[in-house]
């Protein structure tokens, strides 16, 4: 295609200067069609599919030479209705829905779901301790892969490709984990109202110890490669400048915040499944820059291995303790076992309501189809995701299904700096400011 | 689009009147009666003739004896015409949402709750706060629309209150609750005093018109422009009040009740997956 024709705006069309289309195509050929009447004031288009955007992020920059005069995001091109979704499924089945919206953090999305509605039925205290514990050791886990991924695709958009390959390296681990204990590297639907799913399959302690081994020698590498790194350094530090009075007017909050030197970390301030019982340190950086955003990544994945051996720990005490709440008026009534020809339900429990009890058959049915009623009302939990608050209003209207999820991503609030962090600077500092908010568009657009 | 809900609903009660036995007509009224107590405030809120069997401590109503009803729940599978012979079809109970609470709200509920009060006293605006429900451990403000923006700005700068983090505004459309259809729900938290409390504010469906809090609280335009995306709340005083969701030129509101939802085309005799709305279902 030649530059001369536009598929989306004819010669014309546009309110404001002549329109090119880089498709891919020899430099030089748009460059002599700019000819003689080169501006210095450009707009460019840049996404909604674009390497370095994570994800369908579409970025409107203004630009004069190289400088970013404005800058505007795009966003809803992965908005799939996922709330809307919700009001026709059950409370259970709500899970499987909002676990897909921040696909990097699935766990946080499925808790802070859960903890409303065991709010509103008010059984926050009946969820055994076993669930707690491993409703925290999978965030935790998760907080890892997702502040991995974080890292290791900040470093590939600056070109520092080793970064990217070790993080995801490491990351495999985590889902490996993921996909011994749920079944399912992503969207696990794992945590449920009143507990989760399963019990801990055998093994799995062993396996999350030897991880924690792992990556304590892993850990290290990033530091070495990166922390005093000069072009690294050189990219990062003073980029997407962001100070607290910032952070709290635009709302943001992760380590963006703590970037700021404010240690705010509901982990702390507003404990929830049981995080007052744990060790750890809320890291914080006083730089408000990029470089910061990243040591404090970092930083955290160490605590959160911390919090994991941990809670590794607690889980080897509690072997055979209950993960779901008592009340068999709420608790899913099967459980996933091994058979001869793989996992599947329980053989006992199908036994049991097909040859044994009709009653424990109705109660089956009623409560899977059916589902439990939760009392009318709304609850917000909030909980600390790898970007920061992430909370979901659940509403009821005493009915079997959410009458409203709405989920607060932090991706979506956090992704309204990217105006004020990267107007005044370099075009290519725009994509390290973004990289550091570490937006993931599954949750900005749901 | 806003009528289609209750006009739904009316031929809804119209059709199970007709299919009804006897014994049902019989008991209709005293249905009705009950639901009307209920939705007025003064019933019990029980909704049914029945004493319940039991009369342990905690099967008896909480003492304020004041409910707050918005809408009915007919049936137990959702839409009729689906061949419902199980006789639940007429079944009607109230949807009874958390009554407005007494002061004292308890804990630090009664600080907050006063330095609000003392201060919209100070200002001869002591009406903006329509109610105050306490629930589940929760504090939530309803606050009249026009006094959205002082409230704000004072639970944002008081000394006492210090609600300088917002966490953005989520709609919620109630079909039902006739007059204050829209619902702007905002969560605010203080970092100084490591509270969180709750700000609701209504508008009808007619005149769907809430201030913008965007001057007080910046990271707000993002969230009010997708609970204007999602169900057409128009807040005043925005910037640039524009979809943020959904493409530019959608037409219609997605999050509605009333939203037309798409059904599902199968290649089977011309038949249909009708949309979920439409589907049977538990409600």
């Amino acid at each position: 295609m030649s530059t001369d024709q536009d598929l989306y705006a004819a010669p014309g069309e546009t309110s404001q200067g002549r329109v090119f289309t880089v498709t891919g195509q020899d430099w030089d050929s748009i460059t002599d069609s700019i000819g003689e009447s080169a501006e210095e004031r450009v707009v460019v288009n840049m996404g909604p599919q674009h390497p370095s955007t994570h994800g369908v992020l579409r970025l409107i920059l203004e630009l004069e030479g190289e400088t970013v005069t404005e800058a505007r995001c795009g966003i809803g091109y992965l908005h799939t209705g996922i709330e809307k979704n919700m009001e026709y499924r059950s409370w259970v089945q709500g899970t499987t829905f909002c676990t897909r919206m921040d696909y990097l953090s699935p766990f946080y999305n499925e808790a802070t779901y859960v903890l409303g509605v065991e709010r509103l039925l008010d059984i926050e205290d009946d969820v055994p301790e076993k669930a707690q514990v491993m409703r925290v050791l999978l965030m935790e886990l998760n907080r890892i892969s997702s502040h991995l991924v974080a890292i290791a695709t900040g470093g590939m958009e600056i070109g520092a490709l080793t970064v990217m390959t070790i993080g995801f390296r490491e990351r495999e681990l985590v889902l490996d984990l993921f996909e011994l204990i749920t079944g399912l590297r992503m969207n696990h639907a794992f945590i449920r109202p009143g507990g989760v799913a399963q019990d801990l399959p055998p093994g799995a302690l062993d396996e999350i110890r030897d991880f924690i081994a792992l990556m304590r020698k892993r850990l290290p590498e990033y530091a070495a490669l990166c922390n005093a790194n000069p072009i690294f350094k050189g990219r990062l530090e003073g980029v997407g400048h962001l100070d607290l009075a910032g952070c709290l007017a635009l709302g943001i909050t992760g380590p963006v915040l703590r970037s700021t030197g404010y240690a705010w970390d509901l982990r702390k301030t507003q404990p929830y499944c049981g995080y007052e019982d744990y060790d750890f340190e809320v890291q914080t950086w006083d730089t408000a820059d990029s470089y910061g955003r990243f040591r404090i990544r970092l930083n955290e994945m160490w605590e959160s291995l911390k919090i994991v051996e941990q809670a590794a720990d607690r889980l080897a005490g509690l072997e055979g303790a209950p993960v779901m709440v008592g009340d068999k008026k709420i608790a899913w009534p099967s459980q996933l076992a091994i058979g001869s020809d793989g996992m599947g339900n329980s053989l006992d429990h199908i036994r049991h309501i097909m040859g044994e009890s009709m009653e424990a058959l109705i109660h089956h049915f009623k409560l899977v189809t059916e589902g439990f009623r939760v009392p009318a009302g709304q609850a917000y939990v909030p909980i600390e995701s790898p970007r920061g608050e992430l909370g979901a209003h659940v509403v009821s209207d005493g009915g079997t299904r959410p009458f409203r999820a709405h989920f607060r991503d932090p991706s979506f609030t956090n992704l309204q700096a990217t105006s004020v962090m990267s107007e005044g600077g370099m075009v290519a500092d725009v994509i390290v400011a973004i990289a550091s908010i570490d937006p993931v568009m599954g949750g900005v657009d749901r | 689009m806003s009528d289609k809900p209750d006009e739904k609903h009316a031929g809804t009660a119209k059709d199970e009147s007709d299919d009804k036995t006897d014994k049902n007509e019989a008991a209709r009224p005293a249905e009705e009666r009950n639901l009307e107590a209920a939705k007025s405030g003064t019933g019990t809120g029980s909704g049914v003739d029945q004493r319940a069997p039991e009369q342990s401590p905690e099967n008896l109503p909480g003492p304020t004896g004041e409910v707050h009803a918005v809408g009915v729940r007919r049936g137990m599978f959702g839409v009729s015409g689906t061949g419902d012979t199980s006789g639940y079809g007429g079944l009607v109970s109230a949807k009874v949402f958390p009554a407005p609470s007494q002061k004292p709200y308890g804990g630090w509920f009664d600080e907050v709750a006063g330095a609000l009060e003392a201060r919209l006293e100070a200002t001869e605006l002591t009406s903006a706060i329509e109610s105050v429900v306490v629930h589940r451990g929760e504090i939530t403000f309803h606050v009249r629309r026009e006094d959205l923006p002082f409230v704000a700005q004072m639970l944002r700068d008081d000394e006492a209150l210090r609600f300088e983090f917002c966490s953005g505004v989520s709609g919620v459309h109630y079909p039902d609750d006739t007059g204050r259809e829209l619902h702007a729900v905002y969560h605010l938290t203080s970092m100084t005093h490591n509270r969180r409390i709750r700000v609701e504010v209504t508008a009808p469906d007619s005149d769907p018109h809430v201030p913008s809090l965007v001057s007080i609280y910046p990271t707000l335009d993002w969230h009010e422009r997708e609970t204007y995306d999602m169900f057409g709340l128009i807040f005043d005083g925005h910037p640039a009040l524009t979809r943020v969701l959904m493409p530019d030129d959608w037409p219609g509101h997605p999050q509605r009740k009333d939203y037309p939802l798409g059904g599902i085309p199968v290649e089977y005799k011309g038949g249909s997956i009708p949309p979920p709305d439409e589907r049977r279902s538990y409600n």
